[in-house]
């Protein structure tokens, strides 16, 4: 199953490598992983995204939770969370298609960021079904390119990480 | 005060007791060798490679309790340390290495010597650091110490550019260590442990499974309290040798691969395995699925990363050895119940296992020595009362098997890793923390060459260890795996152009003896602890000896090949 997993840690040199080692070392699969500053700028926030069954999810968490860098893990998936993931969508925008791409991006909220005269970049922002979507209906008109950030994600109702 | 970084290095070991350090010199260390020349507190063991430092270091942590600690260069140093590492790694030993790094200007610009040691070693250590700015040295040093020793110990190293070493700033000897990612669990939880009660209560057929866990928490006592309120006996995985005496009535002696009879019927039929320290190596447990199917499992461990990670555990107890069983016996003690006449049968049982079954091997007069006949010796010799370090292969297993430990920290041994060349080193180590002791190095024809240049280091400190070949001619255990499962195929595992020796021995200034028949034996060991120097000892024994039992790899470990 997958799970989403928010991990603060030390805002530090080598963090990162330490994260990506313990996965690959261990051979578990990474779908997703961002991370950003937190509000305290010396502790930094992860969020996971990967796959396993129970045993492997265990495992993972507390790995994680035994490098010494790491602050605290929270597996969101035991919970009522948010995520969100944004997407660039440069797209084919020849005349005859660019009333076609407003619409739909005016449909899922997104906005163009950039244009030139063969190109539109579109940005939207949502649930992994809804980025998906959108890129399942441009791609007829012919996307060059997309960059997605990944997954984030939080818990909701007043409960924090911290 | 004004220091420079070498000397804030130095007060900060000084700081944590450090009073030995295991190294090599290099260009990025020279500000720490410039102030080890004459400092009075810190004696400096020269090594002749950097693996056989840490070794050392290992094998100093290994048998006094205390954490070893070495120094090397940048580069080829640093490089040079990654077996050593990796071997305290897996078996969970405070180590702390210090590397000379590159000045930080230069870091990443593939400098002369320089080597991304941080990251080469993230795999196999505990934590690590790369010092960047002076003024975080001496918390860091402490840090890395803290790191090391506490919760499941292990090996920690710490970068140090040279210009950090070089420039000076105002020293000021840094407050308490506090990390706030780093909080092991000492404890135990209560209501688990009220749990283990009632779960050791029902079983009719419990055995405890014991691991290096016991032995790094200084928990024999409590263990063999344990065993004995209860009247439950004891086997030990290879690390746990020691931990529990192998002369006590229950004791089952060593589980696993090449485990007894005893040992492997006994985790195959129970019904409730009390495992302490230890972390179900695929060594110990053979083919998962079919071990000890009947059997509820306690696990006590400080490391919630071993619990339930490759057999499913029912009564888990995150902790420090030492102190949950405290509080487990405390409450055991207040159990009325009959142990001796509950578990009787059981008890019983396994006598049959033992008497049907005993470990088993036949010293002939006139033939070539046998390998278990030179340990037996050694180990009647010594009164079991040596620290015994080993290498890898056969000569490590017939160790574990024929040295009655009886005492934790007598068995210097890489368990995890299985390092050829760890033994001596690793001996060097202990008899620099006991230079009164008898401390042998049981080795193999193979392994022995890996790290033999450290007898010029025993012969110049005059460390008195007594290196034993079991000299089978063969890479021996990997040739008994061709015997038994390659069809005879010795591929590459005959070791025909093995020096003298003896000679070599005397080459270094060492003692070298020879024994070619059993007769030999005895009067050889004799001499050589009579010895007052470094002694190699060659036993030319029978080269193709085996060991048994053996459980063939993937097999379940009550299918034992027997002698
Ligand atoms: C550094 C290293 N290389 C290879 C091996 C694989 N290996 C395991 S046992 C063994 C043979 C050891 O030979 P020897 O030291 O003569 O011991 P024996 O088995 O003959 O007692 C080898 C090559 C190892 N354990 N460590
Ligand atoms: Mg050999």
């Amino acid at each position: 199953m997958r799970h989403t997993i928010s991990v603060l840690v030390e805002n530090e040199f080598g963090v990162l490598a330490r994260i990506a080692g313990l996965f690959s070392g261990r051979g578990f699969n990474i779908e997703s992983l961002c991370v950003a500053e937190s509000i305290d700028p010396s502790i930094s926030r992860m969020t996971i995204v990967t796959r396993g069954d129970d045993r492997i999810i265990e495992q993972i968490t507390k790995q994680l939770n035994k490098l010494v860098d790491v602050i605290k893990v929270v597996d969101l998936t035991e919970e009522k969370f948010v995520d969100r993931e944004m997407v660039l969508i440069k797209v084919n925008a020849e005349p005859s298609v660019r009333e076609e791409i407003l619409r739909i991006t005016d449909i899922f909220r997104g906005k163009i960021v950039d244009v030139s005269p063969k190109t539109y970049t579109v940005e939207v922002t949502g649930d992994e079904d809804k980025i998906v979507a959108i890129i399942e209906l441009l791609k007829p008109l012919g996307i060059k390119e997309i960059a997605r950030t990944g997954r984030i994600a939080m818990s909701r109702g007043t409960k924090l990480l911290g | 005060m004004k220091k420079s970084g070498a000397g804030i290095f130095i007060e900060s070991l000084i700081r944590e007791k450090v009073n030995t350090i295991f190294g090599y010199p290099g260009g990025s260390v020279l500000n720490i060798y410039d102030i080890l020349f004459d400092n009075p507190h810190i004696r400096h063991i020269l090594v002749r490679h950097e693996q056989g430092a840490v070794h050392a270091a290992d094998g100093y942590a290994r048998a006094s309790g205390r954490p070893g600690v070495c120094v090397v260069t940048s580069g080829p140093g640093a490089t040079n340390t990654v077996t050593g590492i990796a071997t305290a790694y897996m078996d969970s030993i405070p180590v702390l290495i210090f590397t000379g790094q590159v000045p930080t200007p230069m870091i990443g610009n593939d400098a002369f010597q320089e080597a991304d040691i941080i990251g080469i070693s993230r795999p196999c250590t505990k934590h690590s650091y790369l010092v960047r700015d002076i003024s975080s040295l001496a918390r860091t040093i402490h840090e890395a110490f803290s790191i090391a020793t506490t919760g499941r110990p292990g090996p920690v190293l710490v970068d140090l550019p040279k210009d950090v070493l070089s420039t000076e700033i105002e020293y000021e000897s840094p407050k308490e260590v506090k990390i706030r990612g780093y909080r092991p669990n000492y404890e135990g939880h209560a209501g688990q442990i009220k749990k283990v009660v009632s779960a050791i209560i029902k079983a009719s057929r419990p055995v405890i499974f014991a691991g290096g866990g016991v032995i790094l928490s200084v928990a024999s006592k409590e263990l063999t309290e344990l065993a004995k309120i209860t009247n439950i006996p004891v086997t030990n995985s290879l690390m746990g040798l020691g931990g529990f005496s192998e002369l006590d009535p229950l004791s089952l002696g060593m589980c696993g691969m090449h485990g007894t009879f005893m040992a492997n019927m006994a985790l195959t039929e129970t019904d409730l395995i009390i495992a302490i320290g230890v972390r179900f190596d695929d060594r110990v447990t053979g083919k998962l699925d079919e071990f000890a199917v009947n059997a509820k499992i306690i696990h006590i461990d400080i490391d919630p990363t071993a619990i339930g990670k490759n057999v499913p555990v029912d009564i888990p107890i995150v902790g420090d050895v030492k102190n949950v069983l405290k509080k487990l016996n405390l409450l055991l003690k207040g159990e009325k119940k009959e142990w001796e006449r509950d578990h009787h049968v059981w008890l019983e049982q396994i006598e049959k296992w033992k008497s049907t079954y005993p470990l088993t091997y036949k010293q002939e007069k006139d033939k070539k020595i046998k390998p278990q006949y030179v340990i037996e010796q050694i180990n009647e010799i010594t009164r079991g009362d040596a620290i015994i370090a080993t290498e890898v292969g056969q000569n490590q297993m017939w160790t574990a098997q024929y040295y009655k430990f009886t005492k934790p920290r007598t068995l210097l041994t890489s368990g995890g890793l299985g390092t050829m060349g760890y033994g001596f080193p690793a001996a060097i180590g202990a008899q620099v923390a006991f230079p009164d002791k008898i401390v042998f190095d049981i080795a193999g024809d193979g392994s022995f060459q890996m790290n033999v240049q450290e007898l010029a280091t025993a012969v110049k400190y005059n460390l008195p260890v007594k290196v034993a070949i079991l000299n089978n001619g063969y890479l021996g255990m990997v040739r008994q795996w061709q015997q038994l499962f390659y069809n005879r195929r010795y591929s590459y595992t005959a070791l025909d152009s093995t020096p003298d020796f003896v000679k070599l021995a005397e080459a270094y200034g060492a003692v070298g003896l020879r024994a070619e028949k059993p007769e030999d034996v005895r009067k050889v060991i004799k001499e050589a602890i009579d010895t007052p120097k470094p002694v190699v000892i060659d036993f030319v024994v029978e080269p193709e000896e085996n060991v048994y039992p053996m459980v063939p790899a993937g097999r379940p470990i009550s299918e034992m090949i027997l002698l």
